[in-house]
């Protein structure tokens, strides 16, 4: 009796646990391969490199690395992507929980309109649309705005092309929360912006912070705006200035190695607090379609 | 007489506060919707029309643009074999994507499952690299691609096992199966995690039910999860699609499109007349041209995959 439960045990539980586990590690380990060498790669000399290119360092050399961290360069990338992060984040959250609300929340006339071009934006994505973008930044400087060479111009594109998107993960938030709460309310004399501002957000922050968690690595990561919008190497951010230093520095493999680890680790920090934000917001926003 | 007093006393007064509620309402709606459309407007919209206008010149963007050819960009973009070799690139990369990738992502979803001890833990490793910037895993991949053996992991694994090294971003035959190992390296993670989500969404009763009436995991799995999870697959097919239309960063940094166009995707040739060669007239066409392949692709795949109104409940 005990035996024959121990073999169904086996068969049922066991072995394909088994198998689960064996599968995904190896999976595990294919993911890491990339990073586990990149890892390797920063802390090598040139030399070490050349002669033992996918091997752990030893003794690991922390020169490249500190030579990254001790030259301006890298610094004023880090402050110019912050700058990009913080505008990015701030301005794509707050616009859009105002136009969710509405959408989600308010009757009004032409609503089927306004929700129907800001779908528009999914269809016309920014590596689309980005030579489009550039007709307008150049006009709007013809104009005297200046938005070309100009970290503002990176933001405003930015948020742009943020918006769709995280307009329909909102709406899909704000419209579970319960309709009761609006008309109670409203009978305790609330306004629209009232409502807005005493009941919904506080009741919206988590997913306010998923939408903040998904805009914050999609400005950070954001390599093409950057690249049409700034030509000044002052104004560079993170990803364009690794991807110009990897243009300068291609054939040094360690120190390139030791630059994208070292700009990894940002993403990486982030990525382990917010990973149940950034999840949330991914999964609603494809869920809700 | 005392009629329309009354009516005016009643009326008036009222009718006005109403006016003026509506009035204050309607402009607060306008108000929250004004910063969000003004920005999606100059900066979404109106570039869709400039770009279309744009597309009839012939324009490098120096001075104002007079030179207009009417469609004479369209006709030579849908005749350069650049161009159609791009669009095939695009179409292999969306095939192998579905074929390969998107049922990879189920597979490893699968088995993660819904109570795998450590489940969290694979999910936290499995999404790591999407979270990662397109240009450093562009970098790491191109060490990995390295073709000389004695610097490039996979050329020292080929070497090590007696094979011949192969040329993944050099040779014209392979490079695009390079950047799709890249690109699934990168992304299969998204897909994973939308399958995991909509596996958490299938109640374990009705697994149990089957597993009760004699059905194999195999059984179970075709006949049970793969349907129950078809919204969540419907999703993810049409992420991956837009993102193949649309892909850029990670070939453009890895092989610029080359060798020979080998790898050039739609994205990478317009970045090339674009903002390389300057050829914006041109460049603004091949745009044109990729949105309508996206609105296409929208609005059929939406068609296509349009359930009966009692399943989906929204």
């Amino acid at each position: 009796m005990k035996y024959s439960r121990f073999s169904t045990n086996l068969k049922r539980v066991i072995i394909p646990r088994f198998f689960q586990y064996l599968v995904l590690t190896i999976a595990v380990i294919l993911i890491f391969v990339p990073i586990v060498i990149l890892l390797f790669g920063s802390v090598k000399t040139t030399g070490q490199m050349y002669s033992h290119p996918y091997s752990i360092p030893n003794p690991p050399n922390w020169s490249n690395i500190f030579n990254i961290l001790t030259t301006p360069y890298f610094w004023t990338l880090m402050k110019n992507s912050l700058i990009v992060l913080v505008g990015t984040t701030s301005a794509t959250v707050i616009i859009c929980a105002l136009v969710s609300f509405v959408l989600a929340r308010l009757p009004f006339r032409g609503k089927g309109f306004v929700f129907n071009l800001f779908t528009v934006g999914l269809m016309f994505p920014i590596n689309v649309a980005i030579l489009p973008v550039y007709f307008v930044l150049r006009q709007m400087e013809q104009f005297g705005v200046n938005v070309i060479d100009s970290l503002w111009g990176v933001i405003l594109v930015q948020v742009a092309f943020q918006l769709s998107g995280n307009i329909m993960i909102l709406r899909g938030f704000f419209t579970a929360v319960p309709v009761e709460l609006q008309d109670a309310a409203y009978i305790d004399g609330c306004t629209n912006f009232g409502f807005f501002w005493r009941v919904l957000l506080p009741l919206v922050k988590p997913s306010l912070a998923a939408v903040s968690a998904l805009v914050m690595i999609a400005s950070w990561n954001d390599l093409l705006v950057p690249l049409v919008v700034l030509n000044d190497n002052k104004l560079w951010t993170l990803p364009l200035g690794t991807m110009q230093f990897q243009g300068q520095y291609g054939q040094d493999l360690a120190l390139i190695s030791a630059f994208v680890a070292l700009s990894s680790i940002p993403t990486i920090i982030f990525y382990f607090f917010a990973e149940r934000q950034i999840v949330s917001g991914l999964t609603a926003g494809s869920v809700k379609g | 007489m005392s009629l329309f007093s009354t009516a005016n006393h009643s009326g008036i007064p009222s009718g006005s506060k109403n006016s003026m509620r509506r009035i204050t309402n309607s402009l607060g709606i306008f108000l929250f919707l004004l910063p969000g459309l003004v920005i999606f407007l100059i900066f979404v919209i109106y570039p869709i029309f400039r770009s279309i206008y744009f597309s009839t010149f012939d324009w490098n963007g120096l001075g104002p643009a007079v030179d207009n050819v009417g469609i004479q960009n369209y006709k030579d973009i849908l005749t350069d074999k650049v161009f159609l070799k791009s669009i095939i690139n695009v179409l292999i990369i969306i095939v192998l994507s579905l074929g390969i990738q998107l049922p990879l992502a189920l597979l490893l979803a699968t088995l993660v499952g819904r109570d795998l001890p450590g489940r969290a833990v694979y999910r936290t490793i499995f999404f790591l690299p999407y979270v990662l910037s397109e240009v450093n895993a562009a970098i790491m991949w191109m060490l990995l691609f390295n073709a000389d053996p004695e610097r490039g992991l996979l050329n020292g694994i080929l070497v090590a096992l007696n094979l011949q090294p192969v040329g993944w971003l050099s040779d014209m035959k392979v490079v695009l199966f390079s950047v799709f190992i890249a690109l699934t390296w990168k992304y299969f993670g998204f897909h994973m995690l939308l399958y995991l989500t909509g596996l958490q969404n299938i109640p374990t009763e009705i697994e149990e039910a089957a597993c009760i009436d004699g059905a194999n995991s195999f059984q179970s799995f075709f006949h049970i999860t793969l349907p129950l999870l078809s919204s969540t697959i419907k999703t993810s097919v049409y992420m991956s699609v837009l993102g193949s239309i649309q892909q850029f960063i990670l070939v453009w940094i890895m092989t610029k499109g080359g060798p020979v166009n080998a790898s050039e995707t739609m994205a990478t040739y317009m970045y090339r007349f674009g903002f390389v060669r300057f050829d914006l007239g041109y460049g603004s066409a091949v745009a044109i041209i990729m949105f309508i392949f996206c609105v296409v692709f929208s609005l059929i795949y939406q068609q296509l995959t349009r359930e009966p109104d009692y399943l989906t409940g929204l």
